[in-house]
């Protein structure tokens, strides 16, 4: 026998148990059963169910008006919780869509071994494990410099294996395609070197002491420092995208099958050309930053052209310039060295590129400045 | 250093990244002039094992043989000489894509032989032709389909005349008439140039029409189910997911 249930709120849906006779009992669905009116959760009436124990449920779906994922999710869950509790729910009353997809959800049963629990990693396993990780990477980078040694050395004897067009690509691509972003850059370096030291010197009448400022800053510092930065961001990062790809793509390992040496193929190139073309670039912030000098020492200062020009040859000497180109060519090579660690470090997905060319950036930057304060201890104890 | 002969044994190996062990106990034996299909379910090891046979990782256990001689056991300049027998058909085709079709085709036999520029230049075409891409030559890998990637790709493993051919997934992606061609133009490589070819794939109808012989890597219990020629596993293999496998799960059809 079937109870007629309640009728629910027209719309709602509606649940409602009724003994059927002989142990069993039939579960009456009624109303809209759709995500719209909400998930009901079938806890309490696995409750009811086992208080009552049945030996038969079965479920009467006559009243029931539109249903979707909510309905199917609910029989679902109810039918999981019967089983586990040896309770025995008959699912023949379904609609049949409905029927099919219980069936299909509860076909393959959870594999008991697949999900994962997020493991509270404590404080001190994590400092440790983080310092394995700097340490691996401290190795790679080593182990990347030896290479890299052998590499020049292949060059030098003439046994490197590498494409000369490669290379006078990637001179283009981060010599002269540089050209205009250094441009701006060393410019408006340049233009507040010579504001700040407007501002200072004007006080004290020296303002033609600009010229100092500016020419000895941009030589020594600022043209090798920002020309490194722009690089890093621009063909480091690049250089790191391109071989993370390759690396992808499989076409590092098939030169490695090949035995081309990916270091020679791909790094040589890349690292020649940095190395090559950053003193050039230095050399060229350097001039394009004492213009910049000039411009403000013009504008706000009124001192002449000759006379900046003349005070800024005085100031400054060949050491200074030697100095600076000499560290662009160091903080080339950092920055090559960074892109194409990176990119051989990547491994083979899309997010790893990213990764990679990310990492490049920061390991270029960062070792720029470092390598700036070594430079400025060492030349304070040399004297130059 | 040529092979000895196009044979090679794995022996005792163990496949692991770290702790984490892909798969072990591997012992297969694959004849000179053979037809090798590596075949198991997504995520077992096939394309590691690959990776593994042209010496790209080194095994965890054991040894790989290349005509009776064990490739970890010699020094790295020998192992560079080994791997000069190989062809390799990566995956995606693996073109360099910098350089030109013709250029990716020509840097093995730049690299060793001693031919002159327009020697080279013939070979290329030849190689192209033989893979149906004449006249793509000067094409940058971008600018060709997929499937042509992948021609191109067996063009240059094939540039050396390699004695050992290496597959991997070569149908993936294709369309099923471009797949088929690529069977048959394997098959008649294997005829004209006599080579070993061992190709990764889970493509029933091409493990079929092309393997002499076969294995089948297991993700579950982590190592090789059953080793022979596909047909005779279809219906005699001792193991009932190898069977099940090569029927595409459809049910064993009864004897009368």
């Amino acid at each position: 026998m079937v109870q007629q249930s309640n009728e629910p709120a027209a719309g709602a849906f509606g649940l409602d148990i009724s003994d059927s006779g002989a142990g069993a009992v039939t579960l009456s669905l009624s109303g809209d059963w759709t995500l719209q009116r909400g998930m009901p959760q079938s806890d309490t009436i696995v409750e009811q169910l086992k208080q009552r124990q049945p030996n038969r449920i079965a479920i009467d779906t006559g009243g029931i008006g539109r249903w979707d994922d909510a309905l199917v999710n609910y029989l679902m869950r109810l039918k999981e919780a019967c089983d586990s509790q040896g309770l025995n729910l008959d699912t023949s009353g379904l609609p049949d869509g409905a029927h099919r997809l219980v069936d299909l959800a509860l076909a393959v049963p959870e594999r008991a071994d697949a999900s994962r629990t997020v493991e509270r990693v404590p404080f001190f396993e994590s400092v440790g494990k983080n310092f394995l990780a700097q340490m691996k990477d401290a190795r790679e980078v080593i182990t990347f410099l030896g290479d890299a040694t052998l590499m020049f050395g292949r060059f030098f004897t003439g046994r490197a294996i590498y494409q000369r067009r490669d290379l006078w690509l990637m001179i283009q691509e981060c010599g002269v395609d540089a050209l205009p972003i250094v441009t701006i850059i060393s410019l408006l370096v340049g233009m507040i070197l010579g504001f700040v030291g407007a501002v200072q010197l004007e006080q004290f009448g020296a303002g033609i002491y600009v010229a100092d400022l500016v020419g000895i800053a941009m030589l020594r510092e600022m043209g090798g420092i920002m020309t490194g930065i722009v690089l890093a961001g621009r063909t480091g990062a690049a250089f790191a995208a391109q071989i993370g790809t390759m690396q992808g793509n499989e076409e590092v390992d098939s030169l490695v099958t090949l035995g081309v040496p990916p270091m020679d193929f791909l790094v040589l190139p890349r690292m020649l050309a940095l190395m090559l073309m950053m003193p050039l670039l230095t050399i060229y912030a350097d001039a394009v930053g004492i213009i910049g000098g000039w411009l403000v020492g013009a504008s706000v200062l009124d001192i002449s052209t000759i006379a900046y020009f003349e005070r800024t040859r005085e100031a400054v000497d060949l050491a200074d310039f030697f100095l600076g180109v000499g560290k662009g060519a160091v903080f080339g090579a950092v920055v090559a060295i960074a892109g194409c660690l990176r990119g051989l470090q990547c491994g083979r997905s899309a997010a790893s590129v990213g990764i990679a060319a990310t990492s490049a950036v920061v390991t270029g930057i960062v070792y720029i400045i470092a390598l700036d304060g070594v430079f400025a201890v060492l030349t304070n104890i040399v004297g130059i | 250093m040529p092979l000895k002969d196009n044979s090679i044994e794995i022996r005792d190996v163990d496949m692991a990244f770290g702790s984490f062990v892909v798969q072990r106990n591997l012992n297969i034996k694959i004849g000179a002039g053979e037809i090798f299909v590596i075949m198991g379910d997504s995520g077992c090891g096939k394309s590691t094992l690959l990776r593994h046979m042209i010496g790209l990782i080194r095994p965890a256990r054991g040894d790989i043989f290349y005509g009776g001689v064990g490739f970890w056991g010699l020094e790295e300049e020998e192992q560079l000489a080994t791997t000069r027998n190989f062809g390799i058909l990566f995956q995606s085709g693996a073109l360099w894509s910098s350089m030109t079709i013709a250029e990716n085709v020509a840097l093995p036999l730049q690299q060793y032989t001693k031919l002159t520029p327009a020697e080279v230049a013939e070979i290329v075409t030849l190689k192209l032709a033989l893979v149906g891409l004449r006249g793509f030559e000067d094409y940058y890998p971008s600018e060709i389909s997929g499937g042509m990637c992948k021609r191109a790709g067996l063009a240059r493993a094939i540039s050396l005349n390699p004695s050992i051919l290496f597959f991997d997934e070569p149908s993936a992606g294709l369309d099923p008439l471009s797949a088929r061609r690529l069977d048959e133009l394997i098959l008649e490589l294997r005829a004209s140039m006599g080579c070993t070819i061992v190709v990764v794939t889970h493509e029933l109808a091409s493990i079929f029409t092309i393997a002499d012989s076969s294995v089948f890597l297991d993700a579950d219990t982590r190592t090789m189910l059953d080793m022979g020629p596909p047909k005779t596993l279809l219906t005699q293999s001792k193991s009932d997911k190898v069977r099940e496998f090569l029927r595409r799960g459809e049910p064993e059809p009864k004897v009368a």
